[in-house]
């Protein structure tokens, strides 16, 4: 059972050992226990262990805002300290359909709003490569887990970068969906048109299979449809016949650190030896519009989707008397942390009667010129290449005094989100020991392409996922 | 100068769909408190709403009914505040892009019909309901506490908004008798106030008649009855007059309409208007509704009270009071056309079925029209007394108009004038009465004779008779 490293494992591998009954689930779920132990007293990735769950499969690591039946959910928010969903999320019924045992509940920025997991009412998680920076965010515990040995997968959500840009700074891959491909049911809600659930993993491999379990769709989400071709492992090693187009805003944006293009560079070289016809084109748009947009859009929803959190049928509820009104206030500025509130201000007034057309009808109008430019430089092209994050994981309290500075941390992710495309972060090197994060976009439900090019470019690249300092 | 009201309309009607408008809890009644929840109407963390396919359908039915077009596109929007009958803290409702807009419905009046407008019909979810503990018959006035029951929340809610094209107290009360029926015959509603599946808001203004401009209106809130709204908006109007005439100006309000005081408080004025920051839900997608489907409702759609109301007055010439009380029944309607078409006159057979029928508690649809329209067409050669007790058993299956027809009323002047001069010859005070003017006595003097015929007597030629003896 200790001959496991779960550090090195990956998900197949562990499918593996389990169909040759080398191991058993329930072994290796111990394993991973055991790691959890040992490690995460450190990295602080997991909000809560489940010490023995259904299936006998890989186990998995569920993001703390995906609500699990009978087993605490917090979306990393103190108002929802105690609260123990009556119902699984879709996809967590799915990953128990497949099998895969809950191995816990992994730590968040509160309500998926942050890029460092340092907005968590429960404390930063830290990153597995070097514990004094942060492991990105919003899913900071889902990566630090898969990264540090402390989960073979794990699902995380994005909604501007959440999943993506942890990949990057944790050196692991992380899939973004496709709008309307996975189930929001269940997913404690952040900004409902652009929260996506997708799977971290430590292969490309791995998440497309990740994938096949989580997604289609689901009849207790509207917005979910089913998807127009079955999720393949990728296998070619080659990019032969694949179309790589470079956009220049996405690459050479501001703030974009040297080592980190560097890398960036590198793999888009690697593109060509293997085969990939490699273009510039230009978003010009999308990468100036696209941050101020989500900052309308995201908060507006956040603003009316935290509204049910009001202390009257669960979670925190304030002391004392009063008035409904100030039950409200009081269980409210006692349960939100700083982020939450700031973004609950944010949309209501851009919600409000006489700024809606100036700020939220605005940006959905923008969200369309934003979608078509990138339907456009997707006609040309079947996979566009970017840096994930502009920066290597930062240091622990570096950005959170400066809310404007945290925000920029998403500045390459979200143009594509806006767009509702799909997009793939692997490791494509490292900068100061740090790993760098290359973002693959792709045309809706063309995760099929993702998976390909990613898988290609990750056995090429020969990246160690694991921590310098942990092997 | 004279007044004009201009009252517009806004009714509320839960649709009796087995499920809620967005989860699939049981709606309707009669559950202990809270027993008909999910985490989606009790809006738990992650859950989402999925629409009623039903509801939509019944809602395009609806709008089809009352002449809508039925928007090829619509959408559903958040409608955001705080309260706790309010779960998710918004309510799903529809906003800029209605399920059906544009119809009208005519409500027929002695200058003919009248076309009242239908601005839009939209689709939302109901609130919980607030029981407040403490206060006076569950008001929120002296209430101590208040506990929420969340059965009804979610129950699927359609708003109908009219046009303001109505002109009288009288008008609106008409007006929502006949939109409440229409609604009730297309079998989508119990629509029943007490129940509060039915609720309405009234907008009333007033303006000098004749001009086409629209003043700054009101909003009656609260009414529990269609009788009570005719009083509110009298009184509303009497207010906003006298205000105007002494200089005045109205101020936007919503006033809550106290039927035991016969007075509308204010409940909140324009200043304390709410902001609902109305967004798209971005948790569902645009409905959608395929042209077949359209058709496919539109072509199951019964007949429309407000057509079979205008046939009423204009086809067979009713009174409004005939017509009104007939088409509070389609059955009724439907036999009345019958017995029509078998013969028996319009007007006659309206006030036969309007009243005596009506009053007889017969089901409409369990009587043979052809049968009764003999009966009705008989109805002055028999006596009365026979004439009530045939109509009586007009339900039973087995009835017959011919067995009563037999006994025909006594129509020959020769057997009814010695019981008609002894008549006169038994009252010589009524004699003189009526030789000196008191014309009214004509009845008196007819009710004798049918007595002394035990009814059988044809009141007509007794009539005749009788006038033609005291002319003499």
């Amino acid at each position: 059972m200790s001959a496991v490293d779960t550090l090195r494992l990956t998900a197949e591998e562990g499918l593996a050992l389990i169909e040759r009954r080398e191991l058993s689930g329930v072994e290796l779920h111990a394993a991973y226990l055991e790691a959890i132990e040992k490690r995460d007293g450190e990295l602080h990735a997991y909000l809560r262990t489940v010490e023995r769950a259904e299936g006998d499969a890989v186990p998995i690591a569920l993001k703390d805002l995906i609500s699990t039946r009978g087993v605490e959910t917090t979306a990393g928010s103190r108002i929802l300290a105690g609260y123990r969903p009556l119902f699984d999320a879709t996809v967590a019924t799915r990953c128990r359909e497949a099998g895969l045992p809950l191995l816990g509940k992994t730590n968040l920025d509160e309500f998926a709003m942050g890029s460092s997991t340092e907005n968590s009412a429960y404390g930063p998680t830290r990153n597995p490569w070097d514990p004094e920076r942060v492991p990105g965010g919003s899913s900071g515990g889902s990566a630090a887990a898969v990264a540090g040995g402390l989960a073979p997968w794990a699902l995380g959500s994005d909604t501007g970068g959440s999943i993506k840009q942890p990949a990057a700074l944790c050196g692991i891959v992380g899939l973004r969906p496709t709008y309307g491909t996975v189930s929001r049911y269940g997913i404690v809600a952040f900004a409902s048109s652009l929260d996506q659930v997708g799977p971290m993993a430590k292969t490309v491999r791995d998440c497309a299979l990740l994938y096949r379990i989580i997604a289609g769709r689901d009849p207790c989400d509207s917005t979910t449809v089913e998807l127009p071709e079955a999720i393949e492992l990728p296998r070619d090693e080659d990019l032969r016949g694949l179309r790589v187009g470079i956009p220049r805003e996405l690459n050479e944006a501001e703030g974009v650190e040297r080592g980190v293009s560097d890398a960036v560079t590198r793999a888009i070289e690697l593109c060509r030896e293997l085969g990939a016809e490699v273009g510039e084109c230009e978003l010009p748009r999308s990468v100036e519009y696209g941050l101020p947009c989500y900052y309308l859009i995201a908060p507006s929803e956040a603003s009316s989707n935290l509204a049910r959190y009001d202390g009257v049928r669960f979670g925190h509820r304030a002391d004392g008397s009063g008035s409904i009104h100030e039950l409200y206030e009081r269980t409210r500025d006692e349960g939100f942390g700083d982020e939450p509130k700031r973004r609950i201000m944010l949309g209501t007034y851009a919600l409000s009667a006489g700024y809606y057309e100036a700020y939220y009808g605005q940006a959905q109008k923008v969200r369309t010129v934003i979608r078509d430019e990138f339907a456009a430089a997707l006609e040309r092209f079947d996979v566009l290449l970017s840096p994930t994050s502009p920066t290597v994981a930062f240091p622990l309290g570096s950005r959170t005094e400066n809310p404007l500075a945290m925000y920029l941390a998403d500045v390459l992710t979200i143009p594509p989100n806006m767009a509702g495309l799909p997009g793939l972060s692997i490791p494509c090197g490292l900068s100061e020991g740090l790993p760098v994060g290359l973002q693959l976009i792709g045309r809706q439900f063309s995760e099929n392409t993702l998976f390909r090019a990613g898988h290609a470019l990750e056995r090429a690249l020969e990246f160690d996922f694991v921590p310098e300092r942990l092997r | 100068m004279s007044w004009e009201p201009v009252i517009g309309l806004e009714m509320h009607v839960q649709l009796k769909t087995r499920t809620k408008m967005f989860c699939r809890c049981e709606s309707g009644y009669g559950a202990a408190e809270n027993k008909r929840t999910c985490p989606v109407c009790l809006a738990h963390p992650g859950a989402l709403p999925v629409p009623n396919a039903r509801a939509i359908e019944w809602t395009i039915k609806l709008g089809l009914a009352l002449g809508c077009e039925i928007a090829p596109r619509s959408t559903f929007h958040r409608k955001n505040y705080f309260y706790p009958d309010n779960p998710k803290g918004y309510q799903i409702s529809q906003y800029d892009e209605p399920l059906c807009v544009g119809g009208s419905l005519d409500l027929p009046g002695s200058g003919g019909a009248a076309r009242i407008g239908i601005t839009r019909a939209h689709l939302e979810e109901d609130a919980a309901k607030n029981v407040h503990v403490g206060g006076a018959e569950g008001r929120i006035t002296g209430s101590s506490s208040t506990l929420v029951d969340f059965n009804r929340g979610g129950t699927p809610l359609v708003e109908i908004v009219s046009e303001p094209d109505l002109r009288s107290a009288e008008d609106a009360k008409r007006f929502l008798q006949l939109l409440r029926q229409t609604v009730v015959e297309l079998g989508i509603s119990d629509a029943e106030m007490e129940k509060g599946s039915l609720r309405f808001d009234v907008n009333v203004s007033v303006r000098p008649a004749g001009s086409g401009e629209l003043r700054t209106r009101t909003e009656l809130k609260n009414m529990n009855s269609f009788a009570f709204a005719a009083r509110g908006i009298e009184q509303e109007v009497r207010r906003q007059i006298e205000i105007y005439e002494s200089g005045g100006q109205i101020e936007q309000e919503t006033l809550h309409f106290d039927p035991a005081h016969e007075s509308a408080p204010p409940l909140r004025s324009k200043e304390e208007a709410q902001d609902y920051r109305y967004f798209p839900e971005p948790d569902l997608v645009p409905v959608e509704p395929p042209p077949e489907l359209v058709e496919r409702l539109r072509a199951e759609l019964p007949e429309r009270p407000s057509v079979r109301l205008a046939r009423l007055r204009e086809h067979y010439g009713l009174s409004a009071y005939d017509a009104e009380v007939l088409n509070a029944s389609p059955a009724l309607v439907a036999l009345f056309e019958g017995a029509v078409a078998a013969g028996a006159e319009a007007k006659p057979a309206a006030n036969v079925l309007a009243n005596q029928f009506a009053a007889a508690g017969i089901d409409p649809a369990t009587v043979d029209p052809g049968e009764l329209g003999k009966l009705i067409r008989a109805r002055t050669k028999i006596p009365r007394s026979v004439f009530d007790e045939a109509l009586a058993a007009t339900g039973e299956p087995s009835f017959s108009a011919e067995r009563y027809l037999g006994e025909a009323a006594i129509s020959s002047s020769a057997e009814l004038e010695p019981v008609v001069d002894r008549v006169l010859a038994a009252n010589e005070s009524q004699v003189l009465a009526f030789r000196a003017g008191k014309e009214g006595l004509l009845g008196f003097f007819v009710g004798q004779v049918m007595r002394e015929t035990s009814g059988k007597a044809n009141a007509r030629i007794v009539s005749e008779l009788v006038r033609r003896k005291l002319a003499e």
